[in-house]
């Protein structure tokens, strides 16, 4: 995707990371209306985060090492499951890929000097860690954090004598943030691109993000909808969803899975992206069936969108109800496939460079297929009644979201490492880094399969003797998966600093940022670039 | 085969094993093939292929027709689930914070689930506070116990034995001890339970109330005015679930024992102030609609408001009175 235009940049342009603009320091940072700054703003509350909810997922694990109780109590337990889910959802997985990897890219690869809106993608930001804030804070106010689980289910929600309120209202304003990022990216993508860059030359890391962007704009309002009215129900005691005032309890699960279905798919979409970018490149090849994939992500977000009564087979919801949406749970299925084919076909005859951003995408593929079989298996109407909220359920969506989503979040964190930075990590430590989460993760949730498939329920503080053992198994694997999580995080980090040079295209990609310097300029460009060519052509 | 859904559900789900073993197998090993025979030092030129319309079709429409199978499979299994045989034999199951009551059709009141083995028998879910599951592994069925909306689920018991009961929908503290049990006996063997367990019923007075739909049940009990010992009890150990928090016997559950429950000095929190009260009619009642009011020291503030009817409350303060 080279231009004339861009032969000659880069020689003397100043990079964003010694730009400066109106403020200096740490203001000019927070204050920055730069995409790549703003993602940098993201990466790093993704990774504060990301670090506190490991340490969460790492006491909940250790809680499980044996009978009765080992760490903390059934309460403190609640919730640090409410708080990892909570954490884990809302500040990580769905910000993680558009948020820092998005707003770094998207603009450079459409050949732009920044997103759309520039201001609106900051209060975005400010938006994001004034939920953050106010979930934090609640954890230290009347009642504490809530104990009823990520999903909030009414009446328990009603009920239970923690800060509900305040933790939902974080949910609300976080729900803001993603809806007006997803606001921005798809007006950049209709109206920035450079001169030449259809619809087909996009990369499908974009096509990705654009799709994902269309459900944060569309199911988003639905669960912010919903927490105000459980805000609402709590201080004023109006029955919405408690039926001991009339409520009805379904219609908030149905409320919910409207937004939070298809919120999975905004989770992983944008890690089918970055895995897309990052295969034709190790491959050094063209990708297999562009416009299939592009047309998947498409069809990925609009089935997904209708699939969110297949959380509540078990709930009393009418026979007809269920069949239909397990029917078109399993539609989802069908685009799904389709992307793993033709990754998998794009390796065909390449000539393969297996560096660390590859190997995280191939294990993306490996675990992400483990969650989507998994997946299938849930949508069947008589098998679900049996593994409906066990651990077979937790181990499926850790495949997919840890495995799929943080999988494609690191591989992309390697892959546009040295562009972001301009330095390179040591690539020995991150493979070996790689070997350690693959095999504690493995451990670690597929014992959760097995678990749950025996019967053990999800949520539950103590566990009976014939579930002891594989309990045992996952708290080991968890130690080795956080162990690998660790020493990657550290070797990235210590790159920042020491690590050596990066040339502007050290992993000879062919998608419109690795035609700007390393760092990228202030405005990216010197010049908007000519695209004359679709975006994998070696 | 311990259930009847347990044969069609494993087998559904080892269909859906065996097509995705293999389907993951093939593409893992593809793509290990790939890395390995492309490698770059073998294959230092990378072909621009665009894509096939050919294998394209073929893998859009194989995985199709094969989820289209599965889909059907899952929704047969699950209709045989929705379809309960009228000759069930019928038994209400009440979930409240954290226990599992079961009542049958001539008012007896168990924690245990006794069913007679190779017979239909539909159980009526309802639960009192928050959404509970009614989930038996060993059967292959789960249903919530949502409050206000009655469910059902059926099974037949095929080989006599206990099976473990669980609670699988979060329900709070205690959620992963909120445990019971399924006995299926041989139908002589459970007949002569029945008939004996049923020997100690109290006067017909509440027998019918299993029948009866919830609105005559209160009115029913309105007229007779005072409280009723018995009457009482059944709510306390029955479909009240008292029993689950507070002992009858002075040991510590999660809430203070009814054991000499009357007259009992008790230190309690108001807005977080220690007070003093004696248990008397009014804090008993109080503590039923609002248990938050009166916290007795010690204890944590988690009992839900009872949903009870003064005649209920009545009962159960005069089933109080006697526990010395």
């Amino acid at each position: 995707m080279a231009s004339h235009a861009l032969t000659h940049t880069g020689h003397g342009e100043i990079n964003y990371l010694d730009y400066k603009g109106k403020y200096s320091g740490i203001l000019g940072w927070i204050f920055s209306t730069d995409h790549k700054r703003i993602g940098l703003l993201y990466l790093s509350g993704v990774t504060l985060f990301f670090v506190v909810g490991i340490f969460l997922g790492l006491m909940l694990r250790l809680e499980q090492l044996t009978m009765g109780e080992t760490v903390v109590s059934a309460r403190t337990y609640n919730t640090l499951f409410t708080l990892h889910g909570v954490i884990m959802i809302f500040l990580i997985v769905i910000p993680a890929i558009p948020a820092v990897l998005g707003n770094f890219f998207l603009p450079i690869q459409v050949g732009a000097k920044d997103v759309a809106f520039p201001r609106l993608n900051l209060f975005s930001w400010w938006l994001y860690m004034t939920g953050a804030v106010l979930a934090l804070v609640s954890l230290f106010t009347k009642g504490g954090f809530p104990d009823t689980g990520w999903t909030f289910y009414a009446p328990y929600n009603i009920r239970t004598t923690t800060n509900v309120p305040l933790a939902v209202f974080a949910v609300f304003i976080l729900g803001f943030s993603s809806i007006l990022t997803g606001l921005n990216f798809i007006t950049t993508v209709h109206r920035l691109r450079a001169p030449g860059m259809t619809w087909f030359r996009l990369p499908l890391f974009v096509w990705a993000l654009y799709a994902t962007s269309w459900i944060q704009i569309l199911a988003t309002p639905v669960v912010g909808i919903t927490m105000l009215l459980i805000f609402f129900e709590r201080l004023t005691g109006v029955g919405i969803f408690d039926p001991a005032k009339g409520g009805d309890p379904i219609l908030y699960q149905h409320l919910f899975w409207i937004y939070s279905h298809p919120a999975v798919y905004i989770m992983i979409l944008p890690g089918m992206g970055v895995v897309t970018e990052i295969i034709p490149t190790f491959a050094r090849r063209t990708i297999f069936g562009y416009k299939a994939i592009a047309a998947s992500s498409l069809g990925i977000a609009l089935a997904g969108s209708l699939v969110w009564g297949h959380h509540m087979f078990v709930s009393g919801q009418s026979y007809t109800a269920s069949v239909v949406f397990s029917l078109l749970t399993f539609l989802v299925a069908i685009p799904t496939a389709i992307k793993v084919f033709n990754w998998v076909a794009t390796l065909y005859k390449g000539s393969i460079h297996l560096e660390p951003p590859l190997l995280y995408a191939l294990s993306f593929i490996f675990l992400f297929m483990i969650g989507g079989f998994t997946g299938v298996m849930l949508g069947v109407l008589s098998v679900d009644v049996h593994l409906h909220d066990t651990y077979f359920v937790v181990g499926h969506f850790h495949y997919v979201m840890f495995g799929g989503t943080m999988m494609a979040f690191i591989a992309g964190m390697h892959y546009w490492f040295p562009k972001m930075f301009g330095r390179m990590y040591n690539k020995r430590v991150a493979t070996l880094a790689w070997a350690l989460i693959f095999i504690g993760f493995n451990m670690l949730y597929f014992t959760m399969l097995i678990l749950g498939f025996e019967g053990m329920p999800r949520r539950y503080y103590d566990h009976l003797p014939q579930y002891h053992s594989g309990h045992v198994v996952a708290t080991v694997g968890s130690w080795i998966l956080v162990l690998g999580l660790l020493i990657m995080i550290i070797n990235l980090v210590r790159a920042l600093k020491s690590g050596p040079k990066a040339e502007a295209n050290p992993w000879q990609g062919t998608t419109l940022e690795w035609q700007v310097p390393s760092p990228p300029p202030h405005e990216n460009f010197e010049e908007i670039p000519v695209v004359d060519r679709g975006p994998y052509d070696h | 085969m311990i259930s009847n859904f347990v044969g069609r559900v494993d087998n559904t789900f080892l269909f859906v094993i065996t097509i995705s073993v293999v389907f993951f197998l093939g593409l893992t090993a593809a793509m290990i093939y790939f890395v390995v025979h492309y490698h770059h030092r073998k294959h230092p030129k990378g072909e621009n292929i665009h894509g096939s319309l050919p294998l394209e079709l073929l893998w859009t429409v194989i995985p199709t027709i094969l989820v289209l199978i599965i889909f059907y499979y899952g929704m047969v299994g699950y209709r045989e689930m929705q379809s309960i045989p009228k000759d069930a034999f019928p038994v209400k199951v009440y979930g409240a914070m954290w226990k599992w009551t079961f009542e049958y059709e001539n008012g007896l009141i168990t924690d245990t689930l006794y069913v007679p083995a190779g017979k239909p028998v539909v159980l009526h879910l309802e639960s009192r506070d928050v959404i509970h599951s009614f989930y038996i592994p060993a059967f292959r069925i789960k249903q919530d116990a949502v409050p206000g909306v009655p469910t059902k689920m059926w099974f037949t018991a095929n080989e006599p034995g206990s099976y473990q009961v669980l609670c699988a929908e979060y329900c709070g503290d205690r959620h992963s001890y909120m445990l019971s049990e399924v006995r299926a006996m041989p139908q002589q063997e459970f007949d002569t339970w029945y008939a004996s367990a049923s020997k100690e019923l109290p006067a017909p007075a509440p027998v019918a109330q299993a029948k009866k739909p919830a609105g005559e049940e209160k009115k029913a009990g309105e007229e007779t005015g005072e409280g009723d010992p018995e009457r009482g009890k059944r709510i306390v150990q029955g479909k009240g679930a008292c029993t689950a928090c507070h002992s009858l016997d002075g040991s510590r559950l999660v809430g203070p024992s009814f054991k000499g429950l009357f007259g009992r000095k008790e230190t309690v929190l108001v807005d977080g102030k220690e007070q003093e009260v004696v248990v008397d009619e009014a804090y008993v009642i109080e503590s039923i609609k609002n248990p938050s009011a009166k916290v007795v020291k010690g204890y944590q503030p988690l009992m839900p408001p009872q949903q009870l009817t003064d005649q209920e409350i009545r009962d159960v303060i005069a089933y109080l009175k006697t526990l010395k």
